[in-house]
């Protein structure tokens, strides 16, 4: 059997791995040099360049559900695994309309900073830091458990070895180099993605004459012309749909890794630029996904590929192991590693500058703690953090994955994103109301995602569900902005109403003074 | 650092002086910050109809999306490809129009 390899590495497949390693270490040492204060920690000391941001976003937001499990789906299901494809792209014009650049002007390393900047700040630190860290744990769960079934099967490892070695480079990464190793590494790694992928592309167009039609209707000839068409497996029923969507686009806009990569450039032109390269790399990969996919289904075929793992994940690799031999699969796979690595590398430290920028250093020390102590906090909470995962992933083996960042997703398009669009946008916007919205949101969506169907039918194995909805954004999402909204009219905050202008100006103009400088002077004219 | 913790609430000059400037000045900013929340709203709404266009279609209209227009060519597999499209257009008109509207006035205000 041609396939029996996967799990029985071959040298090429383990020099690979053990190369992504040794680039990811290297890289860690050459930024730990350069790791010296808070703001090299979190934001990389601002001097990254909007086309790196751009690549270390699309780095930061490709995770191995996008490569490995899109491809799946569309091998299995067709038509119906390219809902994903589109929908996780179309988050991406919304954070550029309307978050990237006021948020880099108006914060310094959290997405926090922005609620609270004309707002009261411990009552909206504690609720951001919840919002953050609800995304962030069942983001990281999702990774964790994908990163340890993957090197699972592609290398013969048990389980909780493979959590714990993707868990052990990933702080060693975080604690010595900070944001600038995380956004080296990721950089290297959507370079790698995005040629792996193209390479495979193109190698399956090779034998289809170089036109994809051939090959979708090479596929449709081997499974039907079903496959071409909407089925019922992503999308049941229409407000499913209607839920699903709109968590996936308005999600993206509020996930705290994302959002924090932000900083990381020196302006909001800078900012805006690495949105518009992010935008062009992510929908240029979930193009190719449709020949991935189509073409495993053409060429592996679906039997063998669910003959290796029953939720299709695996297609990826096996169509690279039949195009290109085991050399390729062993690239692949190591590709496939990279991706893990630097997306729980991101997600891990935006964690941690929630637990320790926005919880200690603000709530609990009013910001007066000195840059040392600064840096040792951030160190102690990405230590925690990234236990966090490593424990998180062993313990919940075997969860599907693919449900859990559906869940992130809606956490966060109800959690976060409502109270930062109308921090950013609404002058009459309140301490209160941004609070009560962001825990509304957060708890709404926790509450009916264990009341759905997913839950309670697919996990636990009930008949019925007391809420009708996969994804509960269509309900949670409204009721985060009605809350914030309605808390906000009852009880107004003139000192946070005063301070819009200063914030309208600093939305726009940025900081245009040096560091340390109180207040930007008028522009004499 | 410019922010201010809940112990020490913002004097009253502070305010004014981070708020200040020529009150034309305050003007010109107001209209700016009025003239791009239009454009990001107008480009906001083109990709919600967009991209729930073509999930109602998913929807309702699985059919219409599973006619074939040429051999492995479906209206649904045509249309996803237009999304993603749209996005890259979408976010290439709003890139213009900053980096030709926005960015100068920017630059005239902070003088």
């Amino acid at each position: 059997m041609l396939y029996a390899k996967i799990g029985d590495p071959d040298a090429t497949a383990i020099v690979f791995f053990v190369l992504v390693i040794v680039i990811a270490l290297g890289i860690t040492l050459w930024a730990a040099r350069r790791t010296r204060s808070t703001e090299q920690f979190y934001a990389a000391g601002h001097t990254v360049t909007g086309f790196q941001n751009g690549l270390a976003l699309a780095g930061d937001y490709m995770s191995a559900a996008s490569f490995l499990g899109i491809a799946g789906l569309v091998a299995l299901y067709g038509f119906d695994g390219l809902i994903y494809s589109i929908g996780f792209l179309v988050g991406w014009p919304i954070v550029l309309l309307l978050i990237a650049e006021p948020l880099r002007n108006l914060g310094k390393y959290t997405f926090a900073d922005v609620v609270a900047y004309r707002l009261r700040q411990s009552p909206v630190r504690v609720a951001a830091a919840i919002g953050t860290i609800s995304v962030v744990v069942f983001y990281l769960i999702a990774q964790m458990v994908g990163a340890g079934s993957l090197i699972t099967l592609m290398f013969g490892l048990d389980y909780w070895l493979a959590v714990v070695i993707v868990g052990s480079v990933m702080l060693a990464l975080l604690l010595l180099g900070g944001m600038i190793a995380t956004t080296w590494v990721q950089i290297v790694k959507a370079v790698l993605l995005l040629g792996g992928a193209l390479v495979l592309a193109i190698w399956v167009l090779s034998k289809f004459s170089m036109n994809p039609l051939n090959l979708f209707q090479a596929a449709a000839d081997k499974n039907g012309q079903k496959v071409l068409a909407p089925g019922d497996k992503v999308v049941t029923g229409s407000w499913d749909a209607i839920s699903l969507g709109l968590a996936l686009m308005f999600g993206t806009a509020g996930l705290p890794h994302i959002l924090m990569r932000f900083y990381t450039v020196p302006d909001s032109r800078a900012a805006r630029s690495s949105v518009n390269w992010a935008t062009l790399f992510i929908g240029f990969f979930y193009i190719l996904t449709f020949v991935l996919g189509f073409g495993a289904m053409s060429l592996v075929g679906q039997g063998p590929i669910t003959a290796v793992e029953k939720g299709g994940n695996m297609a990826a690799p096996l169509l690279a192991q039949e195009v290109g031999g085991e050399p390729f699969l062993g690239f692949i796979a190591a590709v496939a590693f990279a991706t893990i690595l630097a997306v729980v590398a991101g997600l891990t430290l935006s964690g941690a500058a929630a637990l320790s920028h926005d919880l200690w250093v603000n709530v609990v020390r009013h910001d007066k703690a000195s840059e040392q102590e600064q840096l040792r906090v951030a160190r102690i909470a990405t230590l925690v953090m990234g236990g966090t995962a490593i424990v998180l992933g062993i313990v919940l083996e075997g969860q599907n994955v693919a449900f859990m960042v559906g869940l992130a997703f809606a956490i966060a398009a109800s959690a976060n994103f409502p109270a930062l669009l109308m921090a950013l946008f609404w002058r009459r916007f309140t301490t209160a109301g941004a609070v009560a919205s962001i825990v509304t949101g957060a708890v709404s969506a926790l509450v009916l995602i264990y009341i759905s169907p997913t839950i309670q039918e697919d996990v636990i194995g009930n008949d019925s569900s007391l809420f009708p909805l996969k994804n509960p954004a269509l309900v949670s999402m409204p009721l985060a902005f009605v809350t914030g909204i309605v808390v906000s009219l009852l009880r107004p905050e003139p000192r946070a109403v005063e301070r819009f202008i200063e914030a309208e100006r600093r939305h726009h103009l940025g900081i245009a003074v040096p560091k340390g400088a109180v207040a930007p002077r008028p522009a004499a004219k | 650092m410019p922010r201010q913790s809940d112990s020490e609430p913002p004097g009253k000059a502070a305010g004014t002086a981070i708020a200040g400037g020529p009150a034309e000045e305050l003007l010109e900013l107001q209209a700016l910050a009025a003239r791009r929340l239009r454009v990001a709203l107008w480009l906001t709404g083109a990709m919600l109809v967009i991209y729930f266009g073509f999930i109602l279609l998913v929807a309702f209209a699985k059919d219409f999306l599973g006619r074939s227009i040429a051999d492995g060519l479906s209206v649904g597999i045509l249309l996803g490809v237009l999304v993603i499209l749209a996005t890259w257009i979408v976010t290439w008109i709003y890139v213009r129009w900053a980096n030709r509207n926005y960015e100068p006035a920017l630059r005239r205000l902070r003088g």
